[in-house]
């Protein structure tokens, strides 16, 4: 209580929905259903199972209401503060300055109750900074314009920016693509080999097994139609000055807000089955984004599940403003490289412009990588026993965890030097120009003279001007 | 350009890390082997008495004469090179790699020492960016000497700090 006692939690600050301790109760319920079953199933009687049941269930819901009454969140400052806990009082800040992304997010059973998840993304923490669990669908859309003005540097009572749909996923063809994919199409394979192989086998016991050793081939369809159909159904993406925004989502739905100059990176891939419709996919990667699992990484960083190409370079053009990585001339890895990948090695390549680095690659699998100069974290030369054998040497663009990886594979050692210092360069002199982190501030700004030519003049314009005046 | 240039140093020469490095890391490889190589020893020769004990004792002296072997060359292959705008680390001798880091990108620096290391008078620093790819550690560094690249680092990362 020593926090409440230095610092105590403002008046104005807010609870949560108060639907919340019901909805994050599941947990409890369901601890509460498995001990009270064993036991119940080892004496044998019932009515305990119900008495512990309901014991678990009121004391979870206690638990709750108080979390719930104790949590409060607000804005302090520049910051959005969220204090919780009853013993231990954790209070704990949000720079809004440096916020990488807004998510809503509704669980099914938050659609049904009328309530949402505000996720933020913060660089820096490993997960996501502080999921407000729930609010009332409202209050969560109002809370994400004012996040989202504070962040850009404009006043926070600004109403949430228009926006325009960029691109909208066509139901058949999200069916399609789904029914293309490399698990989909291997599952049906598998479950129809089994099949033809139950038509001979009239014995029990192997049908049996034949049967019970289709259940991986369910569970791959399953997958299948899961990440791709359910996750992305009615997927939307659409511009704004706030970024772009994406909803999509069947049974869950998710409502993404990603700031201008959050990209980090983009990918487009290709899987072979896509070839003959020229359908690809965009992934992307946003600072905070990664989460731990890759199925949470999977979720949050596709930008397009499945457009025609033409599609796709428009909405590249569009998350990397003044520059169009589809026409970035390519040079070819160097003949050696065969060795290395004698398959893919024709189609290995790589080329920078002024603003972007593009890599590309597989063979059955395309893929090509775009990074912005100005994202690039650091540039690492890495040469293999056999890579020195053969002269050549591999050059890795690092940028922040996520699906996006660019590794400008097996080149010539003197090219390879000469890659890293120059993208190195290249990300230095990118990072000056780079989108300030408070994204609108520049219009605010753009009265005062910048101070260019300045020494240390790298950090945001913002940044450097306040430097200047102390 | 021939391969060694590949991982040239970018003035003169790199600096290098300290020679207590080697040391420290043959103290350490002594006891990991003889520890393995007891344990090892003590279990075989229980099951299979003497003809148990001495492939152990051979293959503990191989693996001590290759580590003592390889433990210069990698130290050697160890090198750091500041830069007004980057700092260049290159370590390795299987896998060789120069990592170059602008200070601008730098989220924090770790200056870590373990008991052994102190009574060497040793440091590791690291340096941290957004991406955990980044691989810009340098071990073997005189405490002094960590000190003030640490200092220097955190100066030049607030000085060049650029969003991400």
């Amino acid at each position: 209580m020593k926090v409440d006692r230095v610092d105590p939690t403002p008046e104005h600050f807010r609870r949560l929905h108060p639907l919340t301790p019901l909805l994050r109760g599941w947990g409890f319920l369901a601890l509460a259903i498995g001990i009270g079953g064993q036991d119940a199933l080892r004496s044998g009687e019932m009515g305990r199972f119900g008495l512990t049941a309901l014991a678990f269930a009121v004391v979870g819901m206690i638990a709750g209401l108080l979390s719930w009454w104790f949590t409060r969140y607000g804005f302090d400052g520049d910051a959005l503060r969220i204090d919780s806990g009853m013993l231990n009082r954790r209070s704990r800040r949000v720079r809004l300055d440096r916020l990488q992304a807004v998510d809503i997010n509704r669980p099914l059973a938050g659609r049904l109750l009328g309530v949402s998840e505000l996720r933020l993304e913060v660089a820096g923490g490993g997960k996501a900074e502080a999921p407000l669990q729930y609010l009332a669908v409202d209050d969560a859309v109002r809370l994400r314009a004012e996040l989202l003005a504070r962040a850009a540097g404009i006043d926070a009572d600004t109403p949430e920016a228009p926006e325009r749909v960029v691109h909208e996923v066509p139901l058949d063809r999200l069916v399609w693509s789904t029914v293309l994919s490399g698990a989909f199409v291997a599952g049906v394979v598998f479950i129809v080999g089994l099949g033809v192989a139950l038509l001979f086998f009239r014995d029990s016991e192997v049908t049996v097994g034949l049967l019970s050793s289709m259940l991986p081939g369910i569970i791959a369809i399953g997958a299948a139609l899961w990440g791709q159909l359910g996750r992305n159904f009615a997927f939307v993406l659409a511009e704004s000055p706030d970024g772009y925004r994406i909803r999509k989502g069947l049974l869950d739905t998710q409502h993404q807000t990603v700031p201008p100059g959050r990209v980090q990176g983009v990918a487009m891939r290709q899987p072979l089955l896509w070839r003959g419709k020229s359908w690809v996919r965009l992934d992307v990667d946003v600072a905070g984004y990664s989460g731990e699992s890759s199925d949470d990484s999977q979720r949050t960083s596709t930008l397009l599940p499945v457009a025609t190409y033409e599609e796709a370079a428009e909405v590249l053009r569009h998350v990397l403003p003044g520059s169009d990585p589809l026409s970035v001339p390519l040079t070819h890895a160097p003949r050696p490289a065969r060795w290395l990948r004698p398959f893919g090695w024709k189609r290995l390549a790589y080329g920078v412009d002024d603003h972007v680095v593009v890599v590309r690659e597989g063979v059955l699998y395309r893929n090509l990588t775009t990074v912005p100069h100005a994202k690039t974290q650091s540039v690492r030369i890495v040469q293999g026993p056999l890579q020195r054998r053969l002269g050549l040497a591999s050059v890795h663009v690092d940028t922040t965890p996520g699906p996006v990886d660019a590794v400008i594979a097996h080149r010539l050692p003197a090219e390879a030097r000469a890659i890293a210092e120059e993208q190195a360069e290249r990300a230095r002199l990118a990072r000056k120009t780079d989108v300030p982190e408070q994204w609108m501030a520049r219009y605010r700004q753009q009265s005062v003279p910048r101070p260019d030519g300045h020494a240390d003049g790298d950090g945001p314009p913002a940044a450097s001007s306040e430097r200047d005046q102390e | 350009m021939d391969q060694d240039q590949l991982f040239a140093p970018p003035g003169e020469a790199w600096q290098q890390v300290s020679h207590k490095l080697v040391d420290l890391r043959r103290l350490v490889l002594l006891i990991t082997v003889t520890l393995v190589a007891a344990v090892a020893g003590v279990v075989l020769g229980l099951i299979f008495g003497l003809a148990g004990v001495l492939p152990v004792v051979g293959a503990a002296l191989i693996a001590l004469v290759w580590g003592l072997w390889l433990i210069p060359r990698n130290w050697r292959a160890w090198g750091y090179a500041e830069r007004l705008d980057d700092l260049l680390v290159t370590h390795g001798v299987m896998y060789r790699r120069l990592t170059v880091v602008p200070y601008g990108r730098m989220q924090f620096v770790d200056v870590a020492s373990g008991p052994l290391e102190r009574r060497y008078g040793l440091a590791t620093v690291q340096l941290h960016t957004a991406s955990p790819a980044t691989d810009a550690k340098i071990p073997g560094l005189p405490a002094a000497e960590a000190a003030r690249l640490r200092d220097r680092l955190s100066a030049l990362g607030e000085a060049q700090a650029a969003g991400l």
